[in-house]
């Protein structure tokens, strides 16, 4: 019983990055229909950004308070983000935009290479480590742990959510981006202006993947170039498994994808007599999303579609 | 139509079979040209460019006749190298003769392929692409960790001591002397991989115009209409997972044989991408396209290679940008540019081209 209390609650906090990141991938897929396949690698970047931030800070000043260093770094990644996914958009995606989906996928992947070279080039082919800044404060729940870093995590991304679903309902930019998202040739002829919301969906998702590096290179301690095919992968998965298009099923999709890694990975080990380890974790969120695809491609969330598969 | 036909027939191909004889010519004496001017290590990186070669006509078959973009095509790759690692190598002290070996690798691929295929025929386009990315990891996490229960692949240390490819008791692997002509492994290697190339190149361009490959050009350019049309696009899409994934299983075997070593290290997405990279930048569909592609894509890494790292040491003392940072840049940038201003490769089929730019001639 403990391990799921502590399961539950270690899946909940991945969970809710996973979301965060989803959201990106759910927005820019909702409006020009591109798997953005470097999203995961903005995440990487903020992550990497961060981790620097924070180090430069601590070897410059010794002791820094977290609340200083962590808004130091958010204030860092998330304009580099914001650059790095607007440029993307501007340079490599929206000279494609009319072109077959293949064409378009194939360049995000030549954009996530691309980002994760240079930033191998530019931090180094290892881990960077977050530094102990952070104290660890532990509430005991029963036998589980919940640390206040995974509250404030949770409760952060909860609000980032909230904020999100705010802009998009009730400001003149989110009806633009739901129009947009319906369809755009009629949404141009109503004079939205299409450049300019592609663009604030592509900046708004790359602040949210900012947002959830920091929180991911805060949490786990480590940050490396590559960490952002898997990351992408998963919250890919998330977004999918919720109904891709749909920000409610992005958020769904996150936090259900996290409760079922941890937990798969929790029992994984004692189900099958030891024989498949917690490091099969990765291989969950692949079954998931495969399963989801075969039985339910639309999503739990998302309308029935027939093209989208 | 029969009139050209014909006459193409008639006219005496003389000039033609001068041209095939100086490129065999070359062909064969390639190796002895270039370790002689280059150096023995340039005779391995042909050898790889001819695995590579393999490879992308392997993916050619799913992404450029059938439009199925598999991301994780290195996995069948793997399968057939791991098959001749565990089966001719002292890891499960099994030493059996390339005959076994080799059908039983290529077979195994294959039926990666079609098992992957299954899931994922009624997916399309960018799912499709996601979920055999997927598949590859997983191939890989399994390589990775199945030396506990029972040690099957060796974990992330991988098989060593591989046997080299046997004709008896001649090896591959062996320099020898046959006629006071001294020669080495890679030598042999290179001419048992270019004659595989050639089989392959044949059986690609064959396959191509055959009713299979019509059928799988059909399924690529609109599958229900090919379907209308009374294709049966369920197992004419598991043929094209099969065949690539059997090309791909051909290079594993050679790659274990060849290298006398296996580790999961080898058969990462980044490998994946670089084959993609090879047909996307050939040209999707055109055979002599995708065979330039790679090796253009394969050689011309390691020239950089060669000039990047002493040009850095002479400038800056030290080795600053590592070459193979720099050749996963250019794979990336190559894809964005060629998507963006040359959809259809550098080296295109008439077919593909006309497709690939109708988008922008609407726009016009």
């Amino acid at each position: 019983m403990d391990i799921f209390l502590q399961q539950i609650i270690n899946g909940l906090t991945a969970g809710s990055v996973y979301a965060l990141v989803a959201l990106g991938y759910t927005m820019v897929y909702g409006i020009i229909g591109l798997i953005n396949f470097a999203h995961g690698d903005v995440v990487m970047v903020g992550a990497m950004t961060a981790t620097s931030v924070v180090l430069a800070l601590v070897g410059h000043y010794g002791d820094v308070s977290a609340f200083v260093a962590i808004g130091a770094a958010l204030l860092v990644s998330i304009p580099v983000c914001m650059a790095l996914g607007w440029t993307a958009e501007r340079i490599a995606y929206r000279p494609l935009r009319r072109a077959p989906r293949l064409a378009a996928l194939i360049t995000a992947i030549g954009v996530s290479i691309i980002i994760q070279n240079l930033a191998m080039m530019f931090w180094g082919r290892n881990y960077q480590n977050f530094p102990h800044i952070i104290e660890p404060t532990v509430f005991q729940l029963g036998d589980a742990r919940l640390s206040m870093l995974q509250i404030a995590i949770m409760l952060g991304s909860a609000l980032i959510m909230v904020a999100l679903l705010l802009l998009v309902h009730k400001t003149r930019l989110g009806m633009a981006m739901r129009a947009t998202a319906q369809n755009r040739e009629v949404a141009g002829l109503m004079g939205v202006n299409i450049n300019t919301v592609i663009s604030a969906a592509f900046l708004i998702g790359s602040a949210l993947a900012a947002v959830a590096g920091v929180m991911i290179t805060s949490y786990y301690g480590v940050a490396q170039y590559t960490m952002g095919f898997m990351l992408g992968l998963k919250a890919f998965t998330a977004a999918v498994l919720g109904g891709i298009g749909n920000m409610g099923g992005a958020v769904l999709g996150g936090l259900l994808l996290g409760l079922i890694e941890a937990l798969g990975s929790g029992y994984v080990g004692s189900l099958t007599n030891g024989v498949f380890g917690s490091h099969y974790q990765d291989v969950f969120s692949f079954i998931v999303l495969v399963v989801v695809l075969i039985f339910r491609p639309s999503g739990l969330l998302g309308e029935r579609s027939g093209d989208r598969a | 139509m029969s009139h050209t036909l014909s006459n193409v027939k008639n006219r005496t191909p003389v000039k033609v079979w001068l041209g095939a004889f100086a490129i065999g010519a070359v062909l064969l004496m390639l190796p002895f040209l270039l370790g002689a001017t280059a150096g023995q290590g340039w005779i391995r990186i042909l050898n790889f460019a001819l695995l590579y070669v393999m490879l992308a006509l392997g993916l050619n078959i799913v992404v450029g006749f059938a439009g199925l973009l598999d991301l994780g095509y290195i996995a069948f790759y793997a399968v057939g190298a791991y098959a001749w690692a565990l089966l001719a190598s002292p890891h499960f002290d099994l030493h059996l003769p390339f005959w076994i070996v080799l059908p039983i690798g290529v077979a195994l691929a294959a039926m990666a392929g079609v098992a992957l295929g299954f899931p994922v025929l009624k997916l399309r386009g960018d799912y499709l692409a996601i979920v055999t990315l997927g598949f590859g990891e997983i191939i890989r996490i399994f390589m990775n960790n199945l030396d506990a229960p029972v040690n099957i692949t060796n974990g992330p240390q991988g098989i060593n001591r591989i046997d080299t490819f046997k004709v008896g008791e001649w090896a591959l692997g062996r320099p020898e002397t046959i006629l006071g002509f001294r020669i080495t492994g890679p030598e042999k290697y290179y001419y048992l991989l270019m004659a595989l190339v050639i089989l392959i190149i044949f059986i690609c361009i064959r396959l191509q115009n055959s009713r299979v490959g019509r059928a799988w050009e059909a399924v690529r350019e609109d599958e229900i209409a090919a379907k209308a049309m009374g294709i049966n696009t369920r197992s004419i899409k598991l043929m094209a997972f099969g065949m690539g994934a059997s090309f791909g299983g051909v290079a594993g075997c050679l790659f274990a044989s060849m290298q006398g070593f296996v580790s999961p290290e080898s058969f990462g997405l980044s490998e994946s991408i670089a084959i993609l990279c090879m047909v996307v930048l050939g040209g999707m569909g055109h055979v002599p396209g995708v065979v330039a592609g790679a090796l253009l894509l394969s050689i011309f890494p390691e020239i950089l290679r060669n000039i990047v790292v002493p040009v850095q040491q002479t400038l800056f003392g030290d080795v600053i940008v590592d070459p193979d940072a720099i050749r996963m840049l250019l794979f990336g940038v190559a894809l964005v540019a060629v998507m963006i201003f040359r959809p259809e490769g550098l080296w295109p089929s008439a077919v593909r081209k006309r497709e690939l730019n109708s988008g922008k001639e609407k726009q016009a």
